[in-house]
């Protein structure tokens, strides 16, 4: 079988109000890719990331993904219900701030459990066993199954909302700056779960950072973001250690070392 | 067979943050580089020798020329390769070993020596005797395979990073200064598995300030001047 790019991304342009966001993004996105989408703040990494979830309405292009069932389905005219199946199956979305991602009031093993309830799995036991697993994949300890995500320490916490994630096996995971809120000793150590996880499972990430330490880490392709538009695209060391365009140099040059 | 051919590569970097300053570093060069060669980039500071180096691993982006690398038995323009392509290149055909590790947290001696090797697809158990078994040549004591190097010497950590660039067995290797923080002993030792790999087929291009080290592994010195034109 010839390999096919996941995800195809072709001139995606979103404005709010008179202020563009992205303009005319294109990009691929292959099978076990992990893309990094650079650049600092308000430059539209965020915005990019939530028009390809379908989270904020695109103004024109496509966005076209290949479904597990070989199917090819532009997201930005799919059908909400057939949008939203495949973003609870087949696809991840990994928030800033846990809270925003998990359901505080609900159990560490029920916010793991919850996609896999959604697509029909009912079995008790089975599910409390996946979470446990999940639990352990992602170390935290089993014993706080039970437990409330709001008495979990942020590190955990985000570890739970990758496990929740992850647990019914999605194609792509969407990342959405996954270390920001965290202090640096905890940082490393999500940063190394989420490269392992990344390489088990095959899975595609795209994940917008403005931290080029965390690209450098992750990501096998970087693609630089300024007032909406790429300006600069490749692999990843090459962006960083030969950056082409005058922003790539400013953001290489304004870090300490990367 | 070659391995390596470079033709008249250009690479000029471009300081956008210093009113656009172009600073010309490789003008014209060429190389080629056949199985079981050892070839030493010899010249000044300046004249582009690591340039050279990184360019031929996809690092770096030429303006001009190509830089041919043999991948399943063809010639491949990594100047002009995609990205998965550079890395998939990368994987199986072309290693490159720098003084520098870059340390990942939280990964151990002995996973990041055999990393080449799962990502090529060996078993998990034949990667980490490997692994071990290059560790133990380099003089590394067991007792430091379980830990993640970033606290080790600088000594240290160049062995271990030695250890990670030959593991996975690459028809093509870049050393740039392998021996550069070395004592005598582990200086003769990495001179040593530099031979057994370029007796084996491997195609060499090493960068080697130390006049005997590279007199120990040399065979053929390619002198650059400057803008790394050959001599």
């Amino acid at each position: 079988m010839i390999e096919m790019p996941l995800l195809s991304v072709e001139g995606l342009n979103k404005s709010f109000g008179r202020q563009p966001a992205c303009r005319d993004v294109t990009f691929e996105l292959w099978p076990g890719e992990v893309l990094g989408i650079v650049g600092e703040s308000g430059s539209g990494k965020s915005t990019l990331l939530n028009a390809i979830a379908g989270r904020v309405g695109i103004d024109s292009g496509r966005v076209l993904y290949r479904t597990a069932a070989d199917q090819i389905v532009d997201l930005a005219t799919a059908q909400e219900s057939q949008r939203r199946h495949l973003m609870r199956t087949e696809w991840g979305f990994v928030q800033q701030h846990a809270r925003d991602g998990l359901r505080m009031d609900f159990s560490a093993g029920a916010n793991i459990g919850e996609r896999l309830m959604a697509l029909g799995q009912k079995h008790y036991g089975n599910l409390r066993e996946t979470a446990l697993d999940w639990m352990q994949a992602v170390e935290i300890p089993p014993e706080r199954i039970d437990d409330l995500p709001r008495t979990f320490s942020g590190g955990m916490q985000q570890r739970l909302q990758i496990a929740r994630n992850l647990v019914t096996r999605p194609r792509i995971v969407l990342m959405d700056e996954p270390t920001g809120g965290l202090d640096v000793s905890v940082q490393a150590r999500l940063l190394d779960l989420l490269r392992r996880l990344v390489q088990e499972y095959n899975v595609a990430v795209i994940v917008v950072t403005h931290d080029l330490g965390v690209a450098r880490l992750l990501a096998h392709r970087l693609m630089v973001m300024r007032r909406g538009q790429v300006v600069e695209a490749g692999l990843t060391d090459q962006l960083l250690d030969d950056p082409q365009h005058a922003y790539t140099q400013l953001l290489v040059s304004s870090v300490l070392s990367v | 067979m070659d391995m390596i051919r470079v033709e008249n590569l250009d690479k000029t970097f471009t300081l956008h943050l210093r009113g656009g300053v172009a600073l010309p570093v490789l003008r014209d060069t060429s190389l080629s580089v056949m199985q079981g060669e050892c070839v030493t980039l010899h010249g000044p500071s300046g004249a582009g020798k690591s340039t050279l180096l990184r360019s031929i691993y996809g690092n770096y982006r030429p303006q001009r020329g190509r830089i041919l690398i043999r991948h399943d038995g063809e010639l491949v323009d990594i100047a002009s390769a995609a990205p998965r392509q550079v890395l998939e290149i990368r994987r199986r055909s072309l290693g490159y070993v720098t003084q520098f590790l870059r340390v990942i947290p939280r990964v151990s001696t002995l996973d990041i020596v055999a990393e080449p090797l799962l990502a090529r697809g060996i078993a998990d158990s034949a990667a980490r005797e490997r692994a071990a078994g290059l560790l133990t040549r380099l003089q590394i004591p067991e007792k430091m395979w379980g830990l993640p190097p970033s606290t080790f010497s600088g000594g240290e950590q160049q062995r271990i990073n030695i250890a990670r660039g030959f593991a996975a067995d690459y028809p093509i290797l870049l050393l740039d200064e392998p021996t550069a923080s070395l004592d005598e002993q582990n200086r003769k030792i990495v001179i040593n598995l530099i031979d057994d790999a370029r007796r084996r087929g491997t195609a060499i291009v090493a960068i080697v300030h130390d006049a005997d080290t590279r007199q120990a592994i040399t065979t053929r010195l390619l002198p650059l001047q400057a803008h790394g034109v050959a001599a």
